[in-house]
């Protein structure tokens, strides 16, 4: 035969010969059969099939444990609790742990083996992430810019703390030519939980907001991933001063529906500064006002920079920055100490920090999601 | 079928640990050796998977090299087909490891990987090519050399703890001074070189 192609098919079918023995092999080797994985002491068993790594059986049931590397050992992010006891720490796994860390059981996902049943402890907001695939249930105008969204999750349920978010997932349309994720806090409460409702203001410009403010309708299909973000009432006695601004009022609609509802926290004081330029771009102040006159810790404060004419307005008037200035040092009571909570444009931010900073609110008690 | 050297198996087993050691003679399959002598424990799980390694490719590659290459003319492909069943011997290896003996797997099965692509298996499986080894040869000469090699790696892991303090020009710290402590061990094994000739 000639040279040329009896090399290449000799070492062609030798290869091939050698795989399938591998194959064949793996088949009847690494057969573990099904494996129960309990998590959290039980509070989620999967039924698995075993033989692979701990990391990538989880990924197959949905529970995704953060892995920069994908699983080769090299980047030490995928470190869980692994109450079974799975033999010695292996020497892939040593660098990347402490000592207190091996005392513990902790073990990097990527290298510890399916092979039995697994105790296994994780944080809890490992899995509540989910894709939830959402249905558009009503869109409802609350200003000329501002649209309240609400989604319909098929049945699903979303388990979230107050004041996270979750990304929606824009199609192509137009000329935008890929798949684009933006994130938004849900304002809908976390007792609602096959519904996730946002409030979203058209920028100009802004692909996920033009998408939602001109092409998306009532029946539309969406996919929705959270939820996200540690934006939420810490647990101290200290009074809240939540400041927010256009859709900014988002988080906090959750927030204190849900501290409302449940009691939740009720050692706080909570004040709610909520500002907007004209009479034209308030919302929900009915439904703050409401809430306000049947639950006396908290108070709110509703500012306009810039009532039009002839617009009737009896709230309070000026830059939201300066009516936070006014009632820290006027009218609240400073001494539980002070956290703050933001939630609007960067600018808002910033200003707001300052006024903050001013007045003794430390840098450290001041919170506020990064994407506004 | 072919004209074997006449060398006692038992001769060749030897000399393949102490007269043309692999790793202070020839200078194969290093990176590892440096990499993971610095560990007793560790140094002892890798030598002994790659005499493990070596014994058995060796066999494997001695049928694959007189069964299929030869009698179709392809020694031009040896390499290529050595490189081939020695992944598949380890990747086997592996698997079997894994699956009977988890103590053995963590003691030595972790290494496997490394030594795919360690170069000590394949010099000597084209040693025993070139030499022309009968099966029992290529055996020997096979499961000896990974016997050197770990030879070799223990002593280097006893060297390196005893000197682990000693104070060292900072320029020569760590890989420095470690290949020059295996040119002072290459150099006492040339005193082997006379016991036993082998070619």
């Amino acid at each position: 035969m000639n040279p040329i192609v009896l090399g290449p098919l000799t070492v062609a079918l030798l290869s091939a010969l050698l795989a399938l023995v591998i194959a064949i092999l793996d088949k009847l080797l690494n057969n573990y059969g099904i494996v129960k994985l309990r998590i959290n002491g039980g509070k989620k068993e999967l039924s698995v099939q075993g033989g692979s790594a701990l990391l990538g059986t989880l990924a197959a049931e949905g529970i995704f444990i953060p892995s920069a590397c994908g699983g080769r050992g090299s980047c030490g992010a995928c470190k869980c609790h692994v109450l079974t006891d799975v033999g010695p720490h292996l020497p892939t796994e040593t660098p990347y742990l402490s000592p207190q860390e091996m005392a513990l059981n902790v073990r990097l996902a990527c290298q510890v083996k399916v092979r039995k049943e697994l105790e296994i402890e994780l944080p809890e907001a490992l899995f509540r992430v989910r894709k939830f695939p959402a249905r558009v249930e009503r869109i409802r105008d609350l200003t000329y810019d501002i649209k309240e969204v609400l989604f319909d999750l098929g049945g699903q349920e979303i388990e979230f703390d107050p004041g996270q978010y979750v990304q929606i997932v824009v199609p192509p349309y137009e000329k935008v030519g890929e798949s684009t994720q933006r994130a938004y806090s849900m304002s809908s409460r976390p007792g609602e939980k096959r519904h996730v409702e946002l409030l979203i203001r058209l920028v100009p410009g802004g692909l996920a907001t033009t998408y939602v403010h001109k092409y998306l309708k009532e029946g539309d299909l969406m996919d929705l991933i959270g939820p996200f973000g540690e934006f939420g009432v810490r647990d101290t006695p200290a009074t809240m001063l939540c400041v927010a601004g256009g859709s900014g009022m988002a988080p906090f609609k959750s927030i204190l529906h849900h501290m409302q509802e449940t009691g939740a926290w009720p050692g706080k004081d909570i004040w709610y500064f909520f500002g907007a330029r004209t009479a034209k771009d308030m919302f929900y102040l009915d439904e703050m006002r409401a809430l306000a006159a049947i639950w006396p810790r908290f108070h709110f404060v509703a500012a306009l920079s810039e009532p039009g004419p002839g617009e009737r307005w009896e709230g309070d008037t000026g830059l939201i920055t300066d009516v936070l200035d006014r009632y820290i040092r006027e009218k609240i009571d400073p001494s539980p100490g002070f956290e703050g909570y933001l939630c609007g444009s960067p600018g808002m931010i910033n200003a707001c920090m300052a006024v903050m900073r001013k007045n003794n609110v430390g840098e450290d008690k001041i919170y506020f999601d990064k994407f506004a | 079928m072919h004209n074997a050297p006449a060398i006692s198996p038992l001769i060749l087993f030897l000399a393949s640990i102490l007269t043309s050691n692999i790793l202070l003679s020839n200078f194969l399959g290093t990176c590892s050796f440096i990499s993971i002598s610095k560990d007793w424990k560790s140094s002892f799980g890798l030598g002994l998977a790659v005499t493990l390694v070596i014994g058995l490719c060796a066999a494997i590659s001695w049928i694959v090299l007189w069964f299929i290459v030869m009698p179709l003319g392809l020694e031009y492909l040896s390499f290529v087909i050595f490189i081939i069943v020695i992944a598949a011997v380890v990747q086997v290896l592996e698997m079997i490891i894994d699956r009977f003996s988890p103590a053995l797997y963590l003691s030595l099965g972790i290494f496997l990987p490394l030594i795919t692509v360690n170069c000590a298996v394949l010099g000597a499986v084209l040693f025993m090519q070139i030499r022309s080894y009968s099966f029992i040869q290529a055996v020997t000469f096979g499961f000896g050399s990974g016997a050197g090699w770990w030879l070799a790696i223990m002593l280097l892991a006893a060297i390196r703890k005893r000197t682990e303090g000693n104070p060292v020009p900072a320029g020569l710290k760590g890989t420095g001074i470690t290949l020059v402590t295996i040119g002072f061990m290459a150099m006492a094994f040339l005193g082997f070189s006379g016991m036993i000739a082998v070619q």
